[in-house]
């Protein structure tokens, strides 16, 4: 098997979400240290609160507040700490029914070890230091043997709630483009264009991906295209994107490399925007050390006519 | 009450599944998915023209790309068009978006696949991303923390014991080395905590993975294949997202829908059930009502392979391969999704009279 390729690939985002009229107080009161519920039809208090009774689907905002103290109902010792939770140092992940409520908010318990945690146990809200209206406003939950705290009796009325969080997120893979993809592109970076050709129909596409979309059978024969080209349609673009050191206008392209049955992407240059032309004869352009075209330009030849590639339009 | 039963026959008629493996890194997921799908046409003897629906189940979030499941689509010959659909969840599901289309009458024959390659992420962070966004999410509890919670309360309970969880996997592992396709087989360490009271054992392995189904229906079933396993019922119900306000000890969902599939009119012989973890075939058991006679995952279950967005697929598929060779009479197939079986599905797979 030959070696395949692989990079890091990071997706990173920062989802804003906006608040419904309860999780909004709910949040708004964890930054101000108070823990708020809502009230169901049948008079039961759910901690976390949500906006629609999760038995018969009807609309609650009856907001009451509950303790900061609460009871352990199922727990699980997380002696390697991943990153982004809530403790970097061995915890527990508790369910806590907090004083008042009737049901369980998910949080980190910290405990010195297993043996200290159990079901039943007695613990109480340890705030975080900068609150902001979030979960993690709550810093984690911390072992307590007093009795039930009083709740302030707050309205759940804030001057300044917020409305809405940002939920950042960020995952880190390792992305392989797999077999047919790792030889087109290694085979570019020794300046060659390599296809595949569909044992059914005989058509070739370039850039592989070890099928064929038409016959659903894998590709697998290889067959060096190119490196030439016809300019099967483009289109003009004026907006100038990010990080990209392009100026605009300038011209993209659909472009058919000689033997492709498919037509592949490329910016169009060494001629001005406004004479880019279907037809248009291209050849593909390395810069000094890299690993694909950087441009394709025209070779000068008379342009292809319609009929010879027209069926890759 | 009587159940109402569907309009219209429906069998699966071939199934089909890769060797699971740790990573399959040197293939793209088209190329994976692509074995799988010649091979359940050669079963059939059909092409992927005579195809009528054709539905995948996948998830963007074990690619890191948006979109990833238009890539496989070239697996099916998607060009000239097809009718075609798509559930971002496990194939199950995506099964029972085709059986209902078999139903309507506007297909006879379906396709159905699901894949996923774990292997480029970290998985057990990766699945966070599907929990509430406003509560859980931001806390990043991971798939393994989660479950063991359930475990925890499933042992205050006194449903279970550690070493009742240890006999779960070992069973599953040692019935696994009959399945060449298993990840995971024999003997297995139970091992160290991962979160406790959750082993090493207590999990299942992560691994890359596809699967392919066949429908048909009616007469059609009986031409493509020699003992079709009917849908006799099928049906999926969900809980509330919210942890805390389920019970975590039982689950209801998979209860009535099996009540809705039909499982509790007459006992089944086998059963596969979508359980990734020990603790969770536990619940499962209780749930089904499954009494000792019942053959629960011969094929090793979710504990030896558990290729995430196929695994529920799967089986529904080895349900159906056991009627297909005649081991099994009346079968039942289960797959979850979500966090400590918050989505549950279940099928009730028959063959003809012998």
């Amino acid at each position: 098997m030959p070696e395949v390729l692989k990079a890091p690939l990071v997706v990173e985002f920062p989802f804003t979400r906006s608040l419904g009229p309860v999780q909004s107080a709910f949040l708004t009161g964890l930054r101000e240290r108070i823990v708020l519920g809502v009230r169901t039809g049948d008079g039961r208090t759910l901690v976390p609160p949500v906006e629609y009774d999760p038995v018969t689907a009807e609309e609650i905002r009856d907001l009451v507040e509950v303790a900061p103290t609460g009871t352990v109902t199922t727990w699980a010792w997380n002696h390697a700490p991943r990153r982004d939770q809530p403790l970097d140092t061995p915890f527990a992940w508790a369910l806590v029914r907090l004083d008042g409520a009737d049901t369980a908010l998910l949080h980190a318990l910290d405990a010195p070890g297993p043996d200290a945690v159990h079901t039943g146990m007695r613990v109480r809200v340890r705030w975080a230091g900068e609150r902001t209206g979030a979960i993690t406003d709550i810093a984690c939950f911390e072992p307590y043997d007093g009795s039930p705290a009083e709740p302030t009796g707050h309205t759940g009325e804030f001057e300044d709630p917020i409305t809405g969080i940002v939920a950042r997120a960020r995952l880190d893979y390792t992305y392989s483009p797999g077999r047919a993809q790792t030889a087109y592109i290694n085979a570019l970076a020794d300046r060659r264009n390599v296809g595949e050709r569909c044992p059914s129909c005989r058509k070739v596409y370039v850039p592989p991906r070890g099928a064929c979309p038409t016959c659903g059978v894998a590709t697998s024969e290889q067959v060096e295209v190119g490196p030439r080209g016809t300019v099967t349609t483009f289109c003009i673009v004026n907006i100038k994107a990010k990080n990209l050191d392009i100026e605009v206008p300038y011209v993209y392209a659909h472009i058919a490399l000689d033997g492709a049955d498919l037509a592949l992407h490329g910016r169009i240059g060494g001629i001005p925007y406004n004479q880019v032309r279907m037809g248009l004869r291209v050849e593909p352009v390395w810069t000094e050390g890299g690993r694909y075209p950087d441009h394709y330009r025209p070779t000068g030849e008379p342009d292809a006519d319609y009929d010879t590639y027209k069926e890759l339009v | 009450m009587a159940r109402d039963l569907p309009v219209r026959d429906i069998a699966v008629v071939a199934f089909g599944q890769t060797d699971h493996r740790r990573t399959s890194e040197e293939l793209s997921e088209v190329e994976m998915l692509m074995p799988v799908l010649h091979d359940v046409l050669a079963q059939t003897g059909l092409k992927t023209t005579d195809i009528g629906f054709t539905c995948s189940g996948s998830s963007d979030y074990l690619a890191g790309r948006a979109f990833s499941f238009t890539l496989a689509l070239d697996g099916v010959g998607a060009w000239p068009p097809i009718s075609e659909s798509h559930v971002e969840m496990d194939g199950a599901w995506a099964l029972y978006e085709a059986w209902t289309k078999l139903l309507t009458g506007d297909a006879d024959t379906a396709l159905v696949y699901s894949y996923g390659k774990s292997s480029p992420g970290p998985l057990r962070d990766v699945l966070t991303r599907q929990l509430d966004p406003y509560y859980v999410a931001p806390l990043w509890p991971d798939s393994v923390a989660l479950a063991a919670l359930q475990a925890q309360a499933l042992i205050d309970a006194g449903d279970t014991d550690e070493p009742a969880l240890a006999a779960v996997a070992v069973r599953s592992r040692d019935v696994a080395a009959t399945n060449s396709h298993a990840q995971l087989q024999g003997s297995v360490p139970q091992g160290e905590y991962v979160v406790r009271p959750l082993r090493t054992g207590d999990c299942p392995p992560i691994g890359d993975g596809a699967a392919a189904v066949i429908l048909a229906a009616g007469e059609r079933a009986r031409e493509l294949c020699e003992r079709p396993a009917w849908i006799r019922g099928i049906d999926h119900r969900i809980e509330a997202h919210g942890l805390g306000v389920r019970d975590l000890t039982d689950s209801p969902s998979t209860r009535l829908a099996a009540e809705k599939a039909g499982a509790f009119e007459r006992p089944v012989d086998t059963a596969e059930l979508h359980a990734p973890f020990t603790s969770q075939e536990v619940v499962l058991r209780k749930a089904l009502k499954l009494e000792g006679g019942v053959r629960v995952n011969p094929s090793g279950g979710a504990l030896a392979a558990n290729p995430v967005m196929a695994a529920g697929l799967i089986r529904i598929g080895e349900a159906a391969a056991r009627i297909h060779r005649g081991e099994s009479d009346r079968a039942l197939a289960h797959a979850t999704s979500g966090p400590c079986l918050q989505q549950n599905l279940v099928a009730v797979l028959e063959g003809d009279p012998r």
